[in-house]
């Protein structure tokens, strides 16, 4: 039988990927609307792509959380406490980056717009960076004490001994490989959704972006091997490790052959598998580790020492699994619903 | 900056304070959309559909901040509360999770639908998806609802190994006494803030002679739901939840009533000062017995006074719970009268002409968010001190490692965030009100 908290472990990892993915393309349009779209109607023209989406797609984050909450309970006690300032970063970019789209259309106003278009923009580059160096992180590896709990400064020595900083070259390397990544996501996501000359700068800007995005692939892979060598190490024995590699690498190709025959949805569904097996893939190779300790690995928060008891996970599952396909279905509902090349609603009626 | 505990209780007041403003609106103008859109389909006249709309807009603003400043609780919880969440994650953390996967997916997939989808949808499915927003919207209110209540009253878990509280009974935590009680206040009072909002609304176009047909739906819709749900929060369901703080926190009942000495007969106060430093009300009106029997059914029962409890089981804020109690309890008194008088002076066919309580009314709706808030701090305060009634203190719930000088710093971000969010919201609000109702033909033209 399969352990309820190995189990646990993966609802979370695959919550948290999903988010990445479907909140992604959201931030790649915020990275890339004020390159790919000059004219107030090209700008609606994005904001009508991601406008119905983007709030249902950042349920995921906080279904997540939920999900992590109830089970590994003293992982969420010490990761947020721990990153506290990065944290609320991360919330008053979400929270800026939501009322710029649903507040720049109320008004039709020269000023008005292009303020809520740079905060917008703003916001989306912060939280790929932001997030991605919290992956970092957890790679690296945080001060957890005896307690399970660590304080952090915001940098040190931009070194990955400690004492340790949030912010170092690793963990900025991974944070410029999430941007660049998620940009170029959301690029095939635009030239799927849009038409005209939004969709054409949109894939100009994919395959460039995708390239760059490859090659950092590399070099975080090589920078993750000299920061914390157990990733690469247990890969070997790792099944379902190799599985989502190989998924993401499908992943790729598909990006590059879906670009290339100009069948965007099929890149981008290239774009998203590569993503959600670059994310599995990791979460395989450090399983049971949650967060690991950069002073004695004796202290690391994992799946095993800090799970919740099994009645309370085996009681979640059961509503989980009823839940989960119930918010599946709503992503199929919404894509379905909003099929088509997106095109702004009428002026005043919103995004 | 000396006391960090003292920055994360600010904070997360501040914080869910500013939250609950929006959706106490949310939900109970999800209900009378629902009303409002259940009349247009049966009369087929479009001037209820025409009301649904404009509410509708109203709704989307108001939604879209709800949303914006819920997502800062949900982290709070790790950020400020982490020693809390390691003990209580793995109960609390089954209502958060649902509501998340039951709810909020729900709302977020049907609001879109609501505010864009009147011509794609048709009238019929249109007002589904009303129906669904709504539901979606109580649903939510349910979970968090029984998040709080099992914090005042912990039912359903056992202490684990590791020290930290358990699942050890879902329905008997779900469905906690405490929850379905205060479920039903709470979603009572939201629908009354609703109906002040749509009345005030209704008022104000009214006393400019504007959208004149309008103008009525929203005071008749107003006043009427306003009545029946002021009552509905006064009784059963304000009195129910004071049987239980009785009941179950009988410290918190003699605080908020300022109570220091045990006795028969005992009397509600309507005005006085609560001296805590010599444990007694200071310039007391009271009426004897009235205390004693809305908290046990009968006059002559015995009500605990403060003395009779430990001094460090005392609520921490006697004074601020006294008066927010009052204030609460005061206002419910007045909604019931001013909707009462409004009701009676409908009936009579003077409401649209009678200009003075039309002034009333457009002035009134601030009073149902001042009593809510008023209420919320009634029972957070009566809760102290603990987070956990009976298991946890507050000041062992708090994050061990973030410094008060960082919570002051975040506190402070938070106060410059919200007060520029709550003028965004006041002046997009306030242009909908001036723009009025739009038919659903010229839509594109309605702004500007
Ligand atoms: C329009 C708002 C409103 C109005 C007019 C009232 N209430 Fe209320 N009250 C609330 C809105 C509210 C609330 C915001 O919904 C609270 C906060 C927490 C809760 O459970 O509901 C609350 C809490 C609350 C509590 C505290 C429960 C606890 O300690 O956990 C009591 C005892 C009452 N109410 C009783 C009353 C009574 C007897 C009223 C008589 C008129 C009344 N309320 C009017
Ligand atoms: C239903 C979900 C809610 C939960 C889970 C919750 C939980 C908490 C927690 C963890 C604290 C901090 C610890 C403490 O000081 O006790 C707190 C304090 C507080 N909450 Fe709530 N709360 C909820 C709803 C609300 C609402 C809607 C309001 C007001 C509109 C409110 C008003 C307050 C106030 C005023 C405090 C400060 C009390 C004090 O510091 O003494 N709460 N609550
Ligand atoms: C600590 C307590 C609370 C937390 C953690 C919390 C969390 C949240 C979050 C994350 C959202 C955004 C959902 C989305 O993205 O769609 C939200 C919205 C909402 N919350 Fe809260 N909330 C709290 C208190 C409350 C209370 C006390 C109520 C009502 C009784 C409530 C009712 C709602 C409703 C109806 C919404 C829908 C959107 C809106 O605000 O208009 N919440 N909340």
């Amino acid at each position: 039988m399969i352990e309820l908290s190995a189990l646990w472990f993966w609802i979370v990892s695959v919550m948290v990927a999903i988010y990445v993915v479907m909140d992604g393309f959201d931030f790649g349009a915020g990275v890339l609307h004020l390159f790919v779209a000059k004219t107030n109607a090209e700008r609606r023209q994005v904001l009508a792509a991601i406008g119905p989406l983007w709030d249902g797609n950042e349920v995921w984050l906080l279904a997540s959380g939920g999900a992590l909450f109830l089970s590994f309970p003293k992982v969420l006690a010490s990761g947020f406490s721990g990153f506290y300032l990065a944290m609320w970063l991360v919330v008053w970019s979400l929270m800026l980056r939501g009322i710029s789209i649903e507040f720049r259309s109320h008004v039709q106003d020269l000023l008005w717009r292009s303020f809520w278009d740079a905060a917008f923009a703003a916001a989306s580059i912060a939280l790929p960076i932001l997030l991605g160096a919290a992956l970092g992180n957890v790679l690296r590896g945080v001060p957890l004490d005896a307690n399970g709990y660590f304080e952090m400064p915001l940098f040190t020595s931009f070194r990955t001994t400690n004492p340790v900083g949030i912010l170092d070259w690793y963990t900025v390397l991974v944070g410029v490989f999430a941007l660049v990544a998620i940009t170029a996501h959301g690029a095939l996501f635009l030239a799927w959704k849009s038409e005209g000359p939004v969709q054409d700068r949109s894939a100009a800007l994919a395959a460039k972006l995708w390239t760059a995005v490859a090659v950092l692939w590399v070099i975080v892979g090589i920078g993750t091997d000299a920061v914390n060598p157990q990733v690469w190490l247990a890969l070997p024995h790792r099944p379902l490790g190799w599985l989502f590699t190989m998924m993401a690498l499908g992943g790729l190709a598909f990006v590059f052959y879906g670009h290339a025959q100009k069948r965007y949805l099929l890149a981008f569904l290239g774009s998203g598998t590569f993503l959600l097996g670059l994310l599995a893939a990791t979460a395989a190779c450090v399983y049971p580790v949650m967060l690991r300790s950069s002073l004695d690995r004796a202290l690391d928060l994992t799946a095993l020492n800090s799970s919740a008891a099994p009645h309370g996970l085996a009681t979640g599952l059961k509503w989980w699994i009823l839940g989960f396909p119930v918010a599946i279905g709503y992503i199929v509902l919404l894509f379905r619903i909003h099929r088509g090349k997106a095109s702004a609603a009428g002026e005043g009626e919103g995004y | 900056m000396g006391d960090p505990l003292f920055w994360h209780r600010l904070q997360f007041a501040f914080t869910i304070i500013f939250h609950y403003l929006f959706p106490q609106l949310t939900m109970g103008l999800a209900l009378l959309i629902v009303w409002l859109k259940w009349r247009g389909l049966k009369t087929g006249e479009p001037k209820y559909d025409d009301a649904a709309r404009f509410w509708i807009r109203v709704f989307g603003i108001n939604f879209a901040v709800g949303v914006v400043t819920g997502i800062p609780m949900e982290f709070q919880f790790g950020t400020n509360w982490a020693r809390f969440s390691q003990f209580a994650g793995g109960v609390i953390g089954q209502t958060l999770g649902m509501e998340g996967l039951f709810a909020f997916f729900l709302e977020s997939s049907c609001l879109g639908l609501l505010i864009w989808g009147e011509k794609k949808l048709g009238p019929r499915r249109h007002f589904y998806a009303a129906l669904a927003l709504w539901f979606g919207s109580w649903l939510s209110g349910y979970f968090i609802t029984a998040t709080n209540a099992f914090m005042q009253h912990p039912v359903g878990y056992t202490v684990g190994s590791n020290g930290a509280l358990q699942l050890a009974n879902f329905w008997a935590f779900v469905l906690n006494p405490w929850a379905l009680a205060q479920y039903l206040h709470v979603m009572s009072a939201a629908v009354v803030t609703a109906a002040f909002v749509m009345a005030a609304v209704g008022a104000y176009w009214a006393l400019k002679g504007l959208h004149g047909e309008q103008a009525r739906i929203n005071l008749r819709t107003g006043v009427v739901a306003g009545l029946v749900f002021s009552v509905l929060v006064a009784f059963p369901t304000g009195d129910q939840q004071g049987k239980q703080v009785a009941k179950y926190q009988p410290v918190a009942l003699a605080a908020m009533e300022g109570r220091f000495e045990s006795g028969p007969f005992a009397e509600i106060n309507l005005i006085g000062q609560p001296n805590v430093s010599e444990r007694k009300l200071d310039n007391p009106i009271r009426i004897p017995g009235v205390l004693s029997f809305i908290a046990y059914g009968s006059f002559s029962k015995d009500v605990k006074g403060l003395n009779d409890f430990p001094r460090d089981q005392w609520p921490t804020a006697i004074v601020l719970l006294y008066y927010a109690f009052h204030i609460m309890v005061g206002l419910g008194t007045l909604f019931i009268a001013l909707m009462g008088l409004s009701t009676l002076m409908l009936w009579k066919g003077r409401l649209f002409t009678t200009r003075s309580l039309l002034w009333i009314l457009m002035l009134a709706f601030p009073f149902p968010y001042i009593a809510t808030t008023t209420g919320w701090m009634t029972a957070e305060l009566g809760r102290q001190p603990w987070i956990i009634y009976g298991l946890m203190r507050t000041a062992e719930g708090s994050s061990a490692t973030v410094h008060g000088g960082t919570a002051a710093f975040t506190l402070i971000g938070f106060t410059g965030l919200y007060f520029v969010l709550g003028l965004l919201f006041v002046f997009l609000v306030g242009r909908e009100i001036a723009h009025g109702p739009a038919p659903l033909h010229n839509q594109e033209v309605a702004h500007d």
